[in-house]
């Protein structure tokens, strides 16, 4: 039988699900550990319905040069979790605008919140970072994936990660350090799944016939093994009780914000911008047909981006009680990045020098052209906000909300879609996808969507961030803390609105992808000045 | 030329390259980091900080699940206009006992390092039951579940041990009556000395308007109420300050 | 080994080796005989899948 040992470990894991649900410490383990054995028993009888008994035999998959399978459910599975995250994000919009939208306990903002930025940056972009990886490495080592199965269980084990992170905000089981949420057992596992991807990639890449490691592994490498050791470190704790959710870090006060701070910002430089860059080496030359600008200038953007990202963490800290000198080093590093992010934008940009025309033809060029220019604008606000006087005004205010909004739907929101779309056909072998005009419409409506939401929040948090500091000519506070709120909600309002175009779009791709894997091709008139769509299928 | 000969393999080889990146990554983070694990032996201990009360811990662990601080912070800058709407500019040695920190990273809502004692309980119970029946401007959600819901006490020793293993100084006797500590806290008619001698300046009585049950919400807003308390500015020394 | 000697070791000589194997990276790969090497690599995508 296939898939026999699977199947027999789930069914165990399923039966501890359960007797951690029985002699569980607290109530919310307890509801967690029945989450966790339905999702497992679910899983068992769906292995056991699907089995075959017949003898093992080589299937047409197992005989293609690449192994697609997990890169398929990868890209399936990162514009599910685009769409939820993107709704969720909709909806924390909304109950900052209008209060009355929290449902106590389980859908409060409180416990929203981090269910919105987990599912946006580890359920969207990391199934498109896992995804587009397994893809680009087979293609640039020209070699299988490593390890055959465990690739399988690498997407397998990432969904349930998710899957118990997120019930686990909605219960009340954090750890309260944001962008790393998830309380120590489900922390254990990810480790775990981790280690298996990193076991894949790098086999991959031994296993590899070119002589050279293309730069996009590189970033990807640097991604995997970074967020490897900041996940590590940032979620030492010692948890209250063996059978609870409960667990206290390591570290406290100014040493936990420290490294919790290391790990956010370097979530943000190895999640969202390696692993992400990593994606714009392949698919931008891909997709333009023309190998990347300068090769020794993205060799450089590599080693500079690592060494001085790392140190930049203390500006999340400035003016607090961490150490100035710390403070003094972030800020330098972090103005520093400017200049390698710059060298990188120009660098993908560039390419497609003496293909200018393909931005008016090609919408998928269009979307990673936008995404780059947002990776530009994002790392030059950046810095900008990391120099302490502009960060005395910034800090706390809707301002930072925009600028990582601007980061996170304008470059790895566009640059996943640009992939998404370059993949899908490519995958499922068909022609052409279902319709390259629903792809303008995308296009057009997440750029109008980030326009709106990082302007509105710019200016949110300007005004924000003046009324707090706003004297009178006697010199007293001008503005009460209640009124700089009530001042926030036009902005929440026309905030959300930007999100919800950007779910529109989201919801228009998720269509047009179903279409293009159901086989179905629109008959529309081509855009204009497009070159007849044939792509070969690969 | 033999070192120029060596960056081939550099380029060629997923090992070093793997060595090479994580050696840049954790040299800068350790670099960076470390001294901080010296800087307790620096920090004159400032008077006046305890570790928190079981019934303080309990409150926390609810603003931690409920997710507080994703809008307020607790961590207030030394600016002028700060200091003069929240209070004194935070100390790092008042969060030494803060497994984890809860310095926040946006103000949604206000500041909340000194928000001890500026309110009564009873404002506080009506803010987390109806916000806007207080503050008409708020967008704050409602927390009225929480007068609803009886507090967990049985586990609370285990908490008060994992904080000890992280280095948070409770004593054995602590540790042992800390089930009789976090009832005797919220119990208007207790016997309380024994609480006040292990945490001095902790808040005492009935925090949520029942004296018959113990709720999450005598939990949560104890602990609201002793925040920034501990530290007496008036006899504070700023010039022990290491900044 | 206190406090003060280890952030003045972090903002001084770490600070001045990390640039040193930065600016190091920086001249190998800009090193002159790197270009064939680099334009084979960056082909690498465009060749037939």
């Amino acid at each position: 039988m296939k898939y026999a040992m699977e199947t027999i470990l789930l069914a165990l894991a399923a039966f501890a699900a359960l007797l951690g649900a029985a002699f569980a410490k607290d109530s919310q383990f307890g509801a967690h550990m029945w989450v966790l054995f339905f999702v497992l028993t679910a899983s068992v009888i769906v292995l056991m319905r699907t089995s075959s008994y017949a003898p093992a035999g080589v299937s047409a998959e197992d005989n293609s040069p690449y192994m697609d399978g997990p890169v398929r459910y990868g890209v399936i599975a990162t514009v599910f979790w685009g769409v939820t995250g993107f709704l969720v994000g909709v909806i924390v919009a909304a109950q900052l605008a209008f209060p009355d939208l929290n449902i106590e306990p389980w859908l409060n903002f409180g416990r929203l919140r981090p269910l919105h930025t987990s599912a946006v940056i580890f359920a969207f972009g990391g199934n498109a970072l896992i995804a587009t990886s397994f893809y680009v490495v087979q293609r640039t080592s020209r070699a299988r994936l490593f390890g055959g199965n465990l690739a399988w269980y690498v997407f397998w084990g990432y969904q349930l990660f998710i899957i118990m992170a997120a019930t686990g905000y909605l219960l009340g089981i954090t750890q309260s350090r944001e962008y790393a949420e998830p309380e120590w057992y489900v922390d254990i596992f990810l480790t775990v799944v981790w280690v298996a991807y990193l076991i894949v990639f790098l086999g991959t890449i031994l296993n590899r016939k070119e002589p050279h490691i293309y730069v996009a592994n590189w970033f990807y490498l640097a991604f995997i093994v970074t967020i490897a050791m900041l996940h590590i470190v940032n979620n030492l704790a010692v948890p209250a009780s063996f059978l609870g959710s409960k667990s206290y870090s390591l570290f406290s006060g100014v040493q936990d914000a420290l490294t919790q701070w290391w790990y956010g910002h370097n979530a943000v430089g190895f999640f969202l911008t390696a692993g992400f860059l990593g994606m714009m080496y392949y698919f931008v030359p891909k997709q333009a047909e023309r190998p990347v600008y300068s090769y020794r200038l993205s060799i450089i953007h590599f080693w500079s981006l690592i060494f001085l990202y790392i140190w930049a963490g203390p500006h999340h800290l400035h003016y607090t009680a961490l150490p100035d000198w710390a403070q003094t080093l972030g800020m330098v590093f972090s103005i520093m990045l400017w200049m390698p992010s710059w060298g990188g934008m120009i660098n993908g940009l560039m390419t497609l020098s003496g293909a200018w025309d393909k931005i008016r033809t090609d919408p998928i060029i269009r979307m990673m052209v936008v995404a780059i220019a947002f990776y530009g604008m994002s790392t030059f606000e950046g810095p900008m906000m990391s120099i302490k006087a502009v960060n005395s005004l910034s800090h706390y205010t809707e301002w930072t909300i925009g600028h990582v909004h601007s980061g996170a739907l304008g470059w790895n929101g566009m640059i996943t879609f640009g992939a998404i779309y370059f993949l899908v056909p490519r995958l499922w072998g068909r022609e052409r996808l279902y319709s390259m005009r629903m792809v303008t419409w995308h296009f057009w409506l997440a750029t109008l969507g980030i326009v709106v939401y990082a302007a509105v929040m710019w200016v949110a948090g300007i005004s924000q961030g003046l009324m707090w500091r706003e004297y009178d000519e006697q010199g007293f506070l001008v503005y009460s803390f209640a009124e700089s709120v009530a001042a926030m909600v036009p902005y929440y309002i026309v905030r959300t609105i930007g999100g919800l175009m950007f779910l529109a779009g989201a919801l228009v791709m998720a269509f047009n992808v179903y279409m293009t894997i159901r086989g179905h091709v629109r008959q529309e008139e081509p855009l204009p000045g497009a070159a007849p769509a044939i792509q070969p299928a690969q | 030329m033999a070192l120029l000969d060596k960056h081939k393999t550099i380029e060629k080889n997923a090992t070093l390259l793997l060595v090479g990146t994580l050696l840049v990554v954790s040299i800068g983070g350790l670099v960076q980091i470390t001294p901080l694990f010296y800087l307790e032996n620096t920090i004159e201990k400032v008077e006046g900080m305890r570790p928190y009360s079981p019934l303080e811990l309990a409150g926390r662990n609810i603003y931690i699940r409920e997710g507080c601080y994703t809008c307020h912070s607790q961590m207030i800058r030394p600016f002028r206009d700060e200091v003069e709407r929240y209070g004194h500019y935070s100390l790092a040695a008042e969060s030494m006992y803060d497994h984890p920190f809860q310095w926040g990273s946006k103000r949604t809502g206000p500041d909340l390092a000194r928000v001890g004692n500026r309110y009564s309980n009873e404002w506080h119970v009506q803010h987390l039951i109806e916000p806007r029946s207080v503050v008409p401007e708020s967008v704050m959600p409602s927390y009225a579940f929480l007068k609803e819901t009886p507090l967990a006490v049985d586990t609370i020793s285990y908490d008060l041990t994992a904080n000890r293993r992280v280095g948070v100084p409770y004593s054995d006797e602590m540790i042992a009556s800390a089930e009789a500590d976090i009832r005797a806290q919220a119990d208007p008619n207790a016997d309380t000395s024994g609480v006040l001698a292990r945490y001095p300046k902790a808040k005492l009585g009935d925090f949520d308007g029942n004296p018959a049950a113990l709720t999450e919400m005598d939990a949560l807003v104890a602990y609201l109420q002793m925040l920034g308390t501990l530290v007496d500015f008036s006899t504070y020394d700023a010039s022990a300050d290491y900044r | 080994m206190d406090y003060t000697t280890l952030r003045q070791f972090a903002d001084s000589w770490a600070l001045l080796a990390m640039t040193v194997f930065f600016i190091g990276a920086v001249i190998f790969a800009l090193r002159p005989g790197s270009r064939e090497a680099a334009e084979q690599a960056a082909q690498i995508p465009l060749k037939e899948d």
